[in-house]
């Protein structure tokens, strides 16, 4: 039993609502990651659809209440499909002032705010450069502000365990969360499961943790806080089993399926960058499964080991973010040129060089589709959403196990971080793809193709027989010998686009969601899918007559995309870049696409999208 | 029921059909031919081999091997040879670099290979000259070497690769000379018979852009006076009449001294290439650069006794699948908390 005070239910108004946008706001060390997860995990257990937005700083530690140092979680649930953590938000919990200052531009006007009043002291003021306190200046009238003495109420329901303050006040995130537990008439069980899976071998620092969730709680409770608390029911989603999956979580679980449905061993060769490190900390887990990690000594290391493994005949993946992708330039022009599968998982974010390292951006669209010396082309995908990954992972390893080639995922922070609901397939559903060795020395040559795919044998060492040597020099074609002739090179370059563009017989047709036909198409790629979806769907409600292509594969692109450009009066591209898909739809279809480009580290906003949309069709259009 | 036994490796075996191009007169060949000779008695069936290299002069090689070969990027083999090792250890990886492609553009990887105690085995041909972009300095060349990057004179101070391998812990650590023909081959062979990484200088002319750079060792007479043959269990002797030993002095440092005259083999240290700790091997290796010492050749170090770094990654897969069980997919996607929507 719960040693908490013991007290009568409230007589506050419980009210149903489809929707809201919470943001847990803090600094990097009050474990704002971890309440917004706790949080994300007990609604998507109770069944509401939601988007996650976490965005937190570069530095580990900024110096404690600076703004700098501000980490912020969002998320969006509701009783209906959600495709984005929101534009702005309904409850914001800010830890300190910095937080406050940070995040409560984003707050609706009569939205709650729940604040640590214990952080605004005059010290904390000026570590945030406030000049006056927010909480008397009249700075947030138009806010339901509660301010809640955090710290002295979390080590008041501690005070018995016999813990130090610091340890006491480390607790003070899921009093917090307790209060929102009860704001949302939401159980506690999901987290306080984790928390006796988490502090396993330390029951003190377990005990801690639920008396500060279930005393936030109480807290709610007895005190009539709120007045009022919402209810949101659950979505209807497809039926099915769900689970709550990240991006990197979500690539991590597809190469493992890929390599099981190829029959091969998996190998990552990778070295820490963020955002892109917890693929590999996620699949160094998974040796059950015969997964093989190496943590190279640098980038170039990580891809080239890689291509040794996919020599030797493993499934051979690496994952990198922008920089690391700069580095291994060199060795994917070696993949291109030994014809040797693997698959590069470019984990975006902001740049150029070092950038904003935890923010995302899709800037990196041709560097993948041309970051290469000389006629180098290499297949490009890119994941819609966190769940998406997977399925990108799995469809990525297929191609280049099917065409013996690299293959480019691209993927961002936004997708790496952001977690959604997303429907676990049973393993049977997945179509196979074994792969089959050379093995005959019979006719073999090591760059004889195969008619149809253009692919060139997989032949690994320790088969007897088909002893052959392959490298970065150019090739005579079929024998594989070294060869400077030059009609040869040009064949060669010609055989492997050729082989590239073949792979379109794998892209499935284009069908733009929405209107077939009409005023304007959206083409869009990557991590934007979201907010763009529910961006036409607000203006289309409006009655405009719009369309939405989303590309999951930008190389080779979809054969009939020219054809569904022309059935549109215009056509917008917005991306998180200067424009790069634009322009390849620009010199490809020669058409008058314009962009939407935001370039400021974080997602776009629906009404963002909306605005470009009614600036294009003009707003008397609208019917 | 008949078991066809097959015919015995042999040279020819590993000999391909390519015209090979190199300089005539390069010192490669004589390190290919060696090479060819002891892979047959090795004991491996020939599909097992691989070998790997970067770029440069030297990295031409695998296309001369009748083996599996992989022409990779500069300065990349150690990493790509380490890839093949992970995935698949039974493999027999060689690679073959220069002293450019090892020790400058791949220098990380070499010393990382080494530390992690990768069972490859490492060909470094020192020539001291960039001998395939025409003639510049490498980071081998002497200091003040006149070259055609460094007319006024090399401003560098060289590696000295066997210390360099000795620093980074190698476990197998040797030099051969590529006309040394008997020393290279045993050399090779000891380097086979270790398990672990397994690094081998081996000094070699370039007659087109530096030729010459190793007669002091290999003229005649001076292998005999300037060059000492390390052999473990053996003193330290050298000079054209082994008159002439290394000593360890009260301070722990080392001395030549004259045989005779009241000091004998005795006094003199006794090769300990297993010892398990570099220092000794690492003061071994820095004696060539003072004043009367001569050039060790032969196996500095060879202490086996660390697991490969491919068994130690493997092993962590065969422990866990035999406490955990192989890995059930359907269970993996299904961990953590999931609900049913009907």
């Amino acid at each position: 039993m719960s040693t908490l005070m013991d007290v009568p239910a409230g007589k506050t108004k419980r009210e149903v609502i489809d929707q809201a946008v919470i943001r847990f706001a803090g600094d990097s060390g009050d474990g704002m990651q971890i309440t917004g997860s706790q949080f994300t995990n007990t609604v998507a257990l109770y069944g509401n659809d939601i988007a996650t937005f976490p965005d937190y700083p570069a530095e580990i530690r900024a110096p404690a209440g600076t703004v700098p140092g501000v980490s912020g979680f969002q998320l969006n649930f509701s009783s209906e499909e959600v495709h984005t953590p929101g534009d702005s938000i309904d409850v914001l919990i800010a830890m300190n002032p910095a937080a406050l200052k940070v995040n409560v531009g984003d707050l609706k006007a009569n939205g709650i705010a729940i604040i640590n009043s214990d952080s605004f002291k005059e010290g904390d003021l000026r570590k945030a450069h406030l000049t006056s306190n927010p909480l008397e200046d009249h700075s947030l009238d138009k806010f339901r502000v509660f301010p809640v003495e955090l710290q002295r109420l979390t080590r008041s329901a501690l005070q018995h365990l016999g813990l130090d303050a610091k340890a006491m006040d480390r607790c003070k995130n899921f009093f917090a969360l307790g209060m929102c537990y009860w704001l949302y008439n939401r159980s506690m069980e999901p987290t306080v499961r984790w928390i006796d899976d988490k502090f396993k071998k330390k029951p003190l620092l377990a005990e801690a943790n639920k008396l500060a969730l279930k005393a936030g709680y109480s807290y709610c409770e007895a005190t009539e806080a709120f007045q009022i608390s919402y209810e949101i029911p659950p979505a209807q989603l497809s039926p099915g089993l769900y689970r709550n999956l990240s991006g990197n979580q979500a690539l991590a679980l597809g190469f493992v399926t890929a390599a099981k449905k190829a029959g091969l061993t998996l190998f990552l060769g990778s070295y820490p960058i963020t955002p892109a490190s917890d693929i590999l900390h996620e699949l160094s887990q998974y040796k059950d499964f015969g997964v093989l990690t190496f943590q190279a000594e640098d980038e170039i290391a990580a891809i080239t080991s890689s291509i040794g493994a996919s020599y030797a005949g493993s499934l051979a993946i690496t994952t990198t973010s922008g920089p690391g992708m700069a580095l291994k330039t060199e060795a994917l022009g070696l993949a291109v040129m030994t014809e040797l599968p693997l698959v590069i998982c470019n984990i975006q974010r902001g740049g150029p060089s070092t950038g904003l390292p935890t923010k995302t951006e899709q800037a990196d669209l041709l560097q993948a589709l041309f970051g290469r010396n000389s006629e180098a082309p290499i297949p490009v995908l890119a994941a819609a959403t966190p769940g998406d990954c997977f399925w990108i992972a799995v469809e990525a390893s297929r191609i280049a196990l099917k065409y013996m080639v690299p293959v480019i995922i691209l993927s961002d922070g936004y997708l790496a971080n952001g977690a959604e609901p997303w429907r676990i397939p049973s393993v049977d559903e997945i179509p196979g793809f074994p792969v089959r060795f050379a093995t005959d020395p019979e006719g073999f040559l090591p760059y004889k193709r195969d008619p149809e795919t253009l692919a060139r044998p997989w032949a690994i060492p320790g088969t007897p027989g088909l002893e052959h040597r392959i490298g970065g020099l150019e090739k005579q074609d079929v024998t594989g010998n070294i060869n400077y002739e030059p009609l040869n090179h040009e064949k060669m370059v010609r055989i492997r686009a050729a082989k590239i563009d073949a792979i379109v017989q794998d892209v499935p047709n284009v069908l733009p969601s929405g209107d077939p036909e009409g005023d304007l198409l959206l083409v869009s790629w990557g991590s934007t899918y979201g907010s763009i979806t529910q961006a036409v769907k607000a203006e289309r409600a409006k009655g405009r007559k719009l369309g939405h292509l989303h590309l999951r594969y930008l190389n080779p692109l979809p054969a009939n995309l020219g054809d569904v450009l022309k059935r549109y009066r215009k056509v917008l591209v917005p991306e998180l870049n200067m424009g790069q898909l634009l322009w390849v739809l620009r010199a490809k279809y020669l058409v008058d696409a314009v962009g939407l480009n935001k370039i400021q580290g974080r997602p776009f906003k629906q009404n963002e999208l909306e605005q470009k949309i009614e600036e294009m069709l003009g707003r008397q259009e609208a019917r | 029921m008949t078991t066809t036994a097959l015919p015995p490796l042999t040279k020819k075996d590993f000999q391909t059909d390519q015209e090979v191009r190199w300089c005539p007169g390069c010192g490669d060949y004589a390190i290919l031919a060696a090479v060819q000779a002891i892979f047959p008695e090795l004991g491996v069936p020939r599909e097992n081999f691989v070998v790997v290299s970067g770029i440069g002069c030297s990295s031409r090689f695998p296309y001369y091997m009748n083996t599996y070969g992989f022409h990779s990027i500069h300065g990349r083999a150690p990493a790509v040879a380490s890839g093949i090792k992970i995935a698949h250890p039974e493999l027999e990886v060689w690679v073959a670099t220069g002293d450019g492609d090892a020790l400058a553009i791949g220098g990380n990887h070499t010393i990382h290979m080494l530390r992690r105690n990768v069972g490859i085995k490492v060909l470094l041909f020192n020539n001291r000259i960039y001998g395939l972009t025409k003639g510049q300095y490498s980071p081998t060349s002497e200091f003040h070497k006149v070259t055609k990057s460094t007319p006024f004179g090399s401003p560098d101070r060289p590696f000295n690769p066997v210390s360099l391998a000795i620093g980074a812990e190698a476990t197998f650590v040797a030099r051969a000379v590529d006309v040394f023909q008997a020393q290279l081959k045993d050399t090779l062979k000891a380097a086979a018979a270790h398990k672990g990484s397994a690094f081998i200088e081996i000094l070699q002319n370039c007659n087109i852009f530096n030729d010459g750079a190793w007669l002091g060792l290999t003229e005649k007479d001076a292998r005999s006076e300037h060059v000492m043959q390390l052999e473990h269990g053996k003193p330290l002797v050298f000079g054209k009449n082994r008159d002439k030993g290394i000593r360890r002095k009260s301070d722990g440092d080392i001395e030549v001294v004259p045989l005779g005259n009241g000091i004998t083999e005795s006094d003199l240290i006794v090769h300990d290439a297993h010892h398990p700790r570099p220092s000794y091997a690492f003061l071994l290796s820095h004696m060539e650069h003072r004043p009367g010492f001569p050039t060790p050749i032969g196996v500095f170090r060879a202490w086996d006794d660390l697991p490969r770094y491919e068994d130690v990654i493997n092993d962590q897969v065969r422990e866990v699948i035999a406490k955990k069980g192989p890995g059930d997919l359907n269970r993996l996607l299904q961990a953590g908390d999931t609900w049913e929507v009907k």
